[in-house]
């Protein structure tokens, strides 16, 4: 059985949300911290709940109804939703307040909102979805476990389709607390010369990726996600290359017959070395290519990352900002190959239909 | 496929007990974990009864063989975590596919609330070892490590029905042949943002709950942590012991009605109990007992009640709300209730619901208020519902 990504919703620091033309205006931020290219909610959401929803609700609930409206389903048979931090704006709310006021004279709503199955439920509401619905919460994995769960739904027949995103966003608080662990570049860069900067830290990203995930193929499919795989913690760059292989040869494959690999890179030359080793190993002869300089890192950047691979699929181009040899090859597989601070690693096979 | 996904292992930490043998004398004896606060700073001390664990962060983390000043919330869960996986004694499972599959509702907030307040002041400041354990899967991940389990691990956040949801995704794993055992649950430490939060709500009860009485005034906090261990038939048939139960049903709906509140007629409850009915092939006259979610609000008693009503109409089992002992746990309860639901069918016992003195009158059935023993438990129905209209009901039966 197959399961074919039949829509997509994406909001990113790219031009990604309306479906606009693939990456042909990428956008440049100065800093080390993307911010996400929000659209009008107005005709997306109620008025009244716009109001009320911090950016990462709004984000996701746009996003996920992006893509049930393109799939042309008003009621998925499951949601599944994947954050690692949740929302944090609405933390970051509560929990100030309650040290500024000593646990006194606080109001629920920035509570309530805090949950980390929000998006999931509030989707559910805006559609009277009764059906499954999970959230996933595992850092690096939490978009990943939310398709695995998705894709099992489908497999035991308890869905025919089901809408999964990975969502997570920076905040001020965030960004500094994270700034302090070091993770971020000291220098102000432009995100687009990411890869040449040769230097410590990467760029904060965030975005709110969905997917509708289908186990019967359309006219309109971008792609069918073949497989996916989570490993964490490796012990060593021998033990990276044998899950690799090991993936690929689950689906009968070699790399050799993989058209494009999508890396992580996020341009920490620490953090990159994995897949430097990788690239005069068991990728040495593959076309790599990179995405975070266009939606920096985050938990949840393999949402961009699928979006991206699903696009290149269906349009059969490769923007030239992800890479001028290869713009007009006609790819049919793409394989996602994803580490953060080689703890978590995941690999996503993604091929034309 | 395969069909069957048997609990051999069982681990328990709460107000009640510190392991399963303490929760279950306690249980038996009728002795509540609630009362004052002890451990937790807030200014809710003496206003607000909890369920808190008895042991101080120091106790706990030798019990855990973790340091000190990790998130009592990775702490509860690493010893429920281990009871279990000792209580399975599984020999080979190092050689064996096993995944750890955790859920709680707020992370390492119990620590990110001490680093909050300095970090306030001057965002330099806090310490950041106290934020590092910040996100919900950093507190799976500091017991999976300690554990030793790599092949899958992932947490699962649906607020109060977050365990249910991390136990009945532990079955399908290993049902589609991806693992062979799962230690999967749940665990939550009390703290100051969840204890305000749910006061904003206004659904505290200043005394001690009381869960399907006509006069409940809401629920009391707890904390602790619940594991069971799921395995494969073929994981199963290798061991020496017998399981306590197979995991026989599960369900998830969405009430898809208000944020925090229930439909009046419990939409989700309802959908998730015939879903877990159905998956079990069994008639809802076949359940003996169901371990309620029972938080002892008005809006979730009478919405389950109702479920319950609608849906075993005039055959009702016998049923109870165990947070009338431990508080509601959140993240943990399901895990804990788990935990409770197993024992039940293994020892033949039913638990009682506490402070229970005037029934419902919306209501045509009335829990259990005594603990009894020698009864015949052959299918219970342990049920959690959330924030976000989560819903989720599990099927506990006999071999």
């Amino acid at each position: 059985m197959k399961t074919y990504i039949r829509s997509t919703g994406n909001i990113s620091p790219q031009h990604s949300f309306g479906h606009p033309s693939f990456l042909i205006e990428p956008v440049k931020h100065i800093g080390n911290r993307l911010t996400c290219i929000e659209p009008d909610y107005k005709g997306i959401i109620d008025a009244k709940l716009i109001r009320r929803m911090s950016r990462i609700i709004k984000m996701g609930v746009a996003s996920a109804m992006e893509c049930l409206q393109e799939a042309g389903v008003s009621v998925p048979d499951a949601i599944v939703t994947g954050t690692a931090y949740g929302c944090l704006e609405d933390t970051g709310v509560f929990l100030t307040k309650m040290v500024e006021h000593n646990e006194e004279l606080l109001t629920p709503t920035a509570f309530i909102q805090s949950t980390h199955n929000t998006i999931g439920a509030q989707i559910a509401l805006m559609v009277q979805c009764h059906n499954y619905n999970n959230a996933f919460v595992h850092r690096g994995f939490s978009f990943e476990s939310a398709l695995l769960d998705g894709m099992m739904l489908l497999a035991e027949r308890e869905a025919n389709n089901v809408l999964v995103g990975g969502i997570d966003e920076t905040t001020n608080i965030s960004h500094s607390i994270l700034s302090r662990m070091g993770l971020y570049k000291r220098e102000p860069i432009s995100n687009l010369d990411l890869f040449t900067t040769n230097s410590k830290g990467t760029i904060a990203g965030e975005g709110s990726a969905f997917f509708l995930l289908a186990n019967e193929s359309s006219t309109n499919d971008y792609a069918v996600l073949d497989s996916i795989h989570t490993f964490y913690k490796p012990a060593t760059i021998k033990e990276t290359e044998q899950q690799i292989l090991s993936f690929l040869s689950a689906q009968s494959i070699a790399i050799s017959d993989i058209d494009l690999i999508i890396t992580g890179r996020n341009g920490d030359m620490k953090h990159d070395q994995v897949y430097t080793q990788l690239q005069q190993s068991i990728f040495n002869k593959s076309s790599l290519v990179n995405y975070k300089h266009l939606c920096g890192e985050y938990p949840t950047a393999t949402g961009f990352a699928l979006w991206l691979a699903a696009n290149i699929i269906k349009t059969a181009t490769v923007p030239a900002i992800i890479s001028k040899e290869l713009a007009n090859n006609k790819l049919k597989k793409a394989l996602i190959y994803n580490q953060y601070q080689n703890t978590h690693h995941s690999l996503l096979l993604v091929s034309a239909c | 496929m395969g069909s069957t996904v048997f609990i051999v292992g069982v681990g328990a930490i709460s107000s009640i007990g510190n392991n399963v043998a303490e929760c279950l004398t306690a249980l038996e004896t009728e002795m509540a974990g609630i009362g004052d606060i002890n451990n937790l700073k807030t200014i809710h001390r003496n206003r607000l009864p909890v369920a808190e664990v008895r042991l101080t962060n120091e106790q706990l983390a030798v019990r855990a063989g973790l340091p000190a000043a990790i998130s009592r919330t990775a702490l509860l869960s690493m010893i429920a975590a281990k009871e279990a996986v000792d209580d399975a004694a599984i020999e080979n499972i190092s050689s064996l596919r096993t995944g750890f599959i955790s859920a709680n509702s707020v992370g390492g907030m119990d620590k990110s609330e001490d680093f909050f307040a300095e970090f306030l002041a001057d965002n330099t400041k806090g310490k950041l070892h106290n934020v590092v354990n910040h996100e919900c899967g950093a507190v799976t991940e500091l017991v999976a490590d300690k554990l030793g389990i790599k092949n899958y691990i992932t947490t699962i956040s649906t607020a109060c029905s977050s365990s249910a949801n991390a136990i009945f995704l532990g079955a399908r794993l290993i049902k589609q042949n991806k693992l062979d055992v799962v230690i999967a649950g749940g665990t939550d430490a009390l703290t100051k943002f969840t204890l305000n939060g749910f006061n904003t709500l206004m659904i505290l009860d200043q005394q001690f709950c009381k869960p399907f009485d006509e006069n409940r005034k809401g629920l009391n906090l707890g904390e602790g942590a619940g594991y069971v261990v799921l395995v494969s038939e073929k994981v199963a048939a290798s061991l020496k012991k017998t399981p306590y139960c197979l995991l026989s049903g599960y369900a998830n709906a969405n009430d898809a009605y208000h944020q925090t509140a229930s439909s009046p007629d419990g939409t989700g409850s309802f959908l998730a109990m015939t879903g877990a009915l159905k998956k079990s092939g069994l008639q809802p006259s076949d359940i003996d007992y169901i371990n309620l979610h029972g938080t002892g609000t008005q809006n979730n008693d009478i919405a389950e009640g109702t479920a319950i009503k609608r849906l075993f109409a005039d055959r009702y089992p016998k049923m109870s709300s165990t947070k009338s002992f431990t508080g509601h746990t959140l993240g943990a309860c399901g895990g804990l209730e788990a935990v409770f639901s197993a024992l039940a069918i293994k020892h033949g016992i039913i638990y009682p619901n506490l402070r229970l003195e005037t029934p419902m009158p919306e209501l045509p059935f009335v829990p259990e208020r005594k603990f009894l023993k020698n009864v015949a438990v052959k299918n219970v129905m342990s049920n959690s519902f959330g924030f976000g209209g989560n819903c989720s009901s599990l099927i506990f039966s006999k071999l």
